[in-house]
């Protein structure tokens, strides 16, 4: 390994982008290459949910062309270009035949899409919504259509159903689960998202599955496990997202549910770290926008001389409903203790206590929503 | 009177509009907001915010 290899960071979404952003406040000069296999434009993923309700086009969400982020990070940077394999004893990256040397490497290419097989022949309709391309493609598709179909009712399923409603779509909802969001908030907080938006006009079709999508006329018919059927235009797939972990665990690196990492980011391998939604970082799997700008900043400081342990605060998760705002923060999995709810209309309040009385998570809706600050006060840091 | 707009998700405070709805005044200046202010959008602290021009 060279001393003057870069900083190489593979993808450049809102990890890789903050990482650079970060390392710049640290060290103007060390060089940094970023490789991506998209075109490189600056996004927020989590806006991509709020195209309608903005009134935004899909390039109108993004932020800054590669061109941009190029001179103003002062980057060199890879657009179209796949990563094939790490070497991790040569410090060295295979993009296809090529090779390029690396000082440190970052992975921060984010998570996939799960998709499920389906039957029927009308797969040509359903979309994955993972990043800006998919986005572009999706809002071409829509051009002219009505009725939207959304597989998954977890928190992109329902800012997807809430958006597009905002866009003058139709939209149905289908989903295993007895409620929205299961396994992120308590059921009564849920509950209050799934009546907002059915009081929108967003059809619900919980506790079954899509079983087949076949062609009908210029759309799609849906056959549903429980007999149903309906008809849409598009159908939106939106069941959960699994840390990108193949190449990492290809080239021997220690993978978990994700890309496992200490604090300071460090993966198993010398000189390669993780962060954003490939990774594990000290055993937790957070697919959200404030883990991953701690663990920029964190980084950052270590890649340019300082080694930083990241330390999670309280972390509150927004959902963009605007027809029902939510903030919620997750009690620790061990955690022991109670929820304790009210709801007046769509407004919850429900606070995880445990048996000292300690606040350890709460979820809150509607008009309860703008409490999200006081009581994230309330909540011990995750790293206390 | 300078505008701040937060990195994640393009949310604009504006120091002469303050945010009254967390009782930021009208002409707060962005250095008197609370460190542990946060986004109203979308979660992010005020470190993830930058300084915009104002147009």
């Amino acid at each position: 390994m060279s001393i003057d290899a870069p900083i190489v960071i593979v993808g450049t979404g809102l990890s890789g982008y903050s990482l650079a952003r970060e390392i710049r406040k640290q060290d103007k000069d060390v060089a940094i290459v970023m490789v991506t296999a998209d075109d490189g434009f600056s996004y927020s993923k989590p806006m991509l949910s709020t195209g309608f309700t903005k009134g935004k086009e899909a390039d109108e969400l993004a932020q800054a062309t590669s061109a941009a982020m190029v001179e103003q990070l002062n980057i060199e940077l890879r657009t179209h270009t796949t990563v094939t394999g790490i070497d991790t004893a040569g410090h060295v990256l295979h993009l296809g035949d090529e090779r390029l040397a690396y000082g440190k490497l970052v992975l921060a290419w984010g998570a996939d899409v799960i998709r499920l097989p389906l039957a029927g022949d009308g797969q040509e309709h359903v979309f994955s919504i993972n990043d800006l391309m998919d986005y572009r493609a999706f809002r071409k598709a829509l051009a002219g259509k009505r009725r939207v179909a959304i597989m998954g009712a977890g928190l992109i399923g329902c800012e997807f159903a809430n958006d597009l409603h905002n866009g003058g779509f139709e939209v149905d909802v289908i989903a295993p689960s007895d409620t929205v969001m299961p396994g992120l908030m308590p059921a009564v907080a849920a509950d209050a998202v799934r009546d907002a938006l059915a009081e929108l006009g967003v059809r619900f079709h919980l506790e079954t599955v899509v079983e087949r999508i076949a062609r009908d006329g210029d759309g799609v018919r849906l056959t549903l496990a429980n007999g149903e059927s309906l008809a849409a235009d598009l159908v939106i797939s939106a069941i959960g997202l699994r840390p990108r972990t193949g190449l990492a665990e290809a080239a021997g690196i220690a993978t978990a549910r994700g890309i496992v990492v200490n604090r300071a980011l460090e993966t198993s391998a010398a000189d390669v770290y993780a962060l954003g939604d490939c990774a594990e970082v000290d055993g937790h799997v957070l697919l959200y926008v404030l883990p991953l700008m701690a663990c920029a900043r964190a980084l950052a400081k270590s890649l340019t001389g300082e080694r930083t342990e990241v330390s999670y605060g309280t972390m509150p998760v927004m959902v963009k409903t605007p027809c029902c705002p939510v903030a919620v923060c997750p009690p620790p999995v061990a955690a022991s203790g109670e929820w304790d709810a009210e709801r007046t209309g769509n407004s919850v309040r429900a606070l995880f206590r445990d048996g000292s009385g300690q606040v350890l998570g709460f979820a809150v809706t509607g008009d309860f929503a703008v409490e999200k600050q006081a009581l994230a006060r309330e909540v011990p840091p995750l790293h206390g | 009177m300078k505008k701040w707009q937060c990195v994640v998700c393009g949310w604009i405070y504006d120091e002469a509009e303050g945010w009254p709805e967390d009782g930021i005044e009208p002409g707060t200046r962005w250095e008197d907001v609370p460190d542990d202010w946060v986004c109203p959008d979308c979660g992010v602290g005020k470190e993830d915010f930058e300084m915009i021009e104002i147009s």
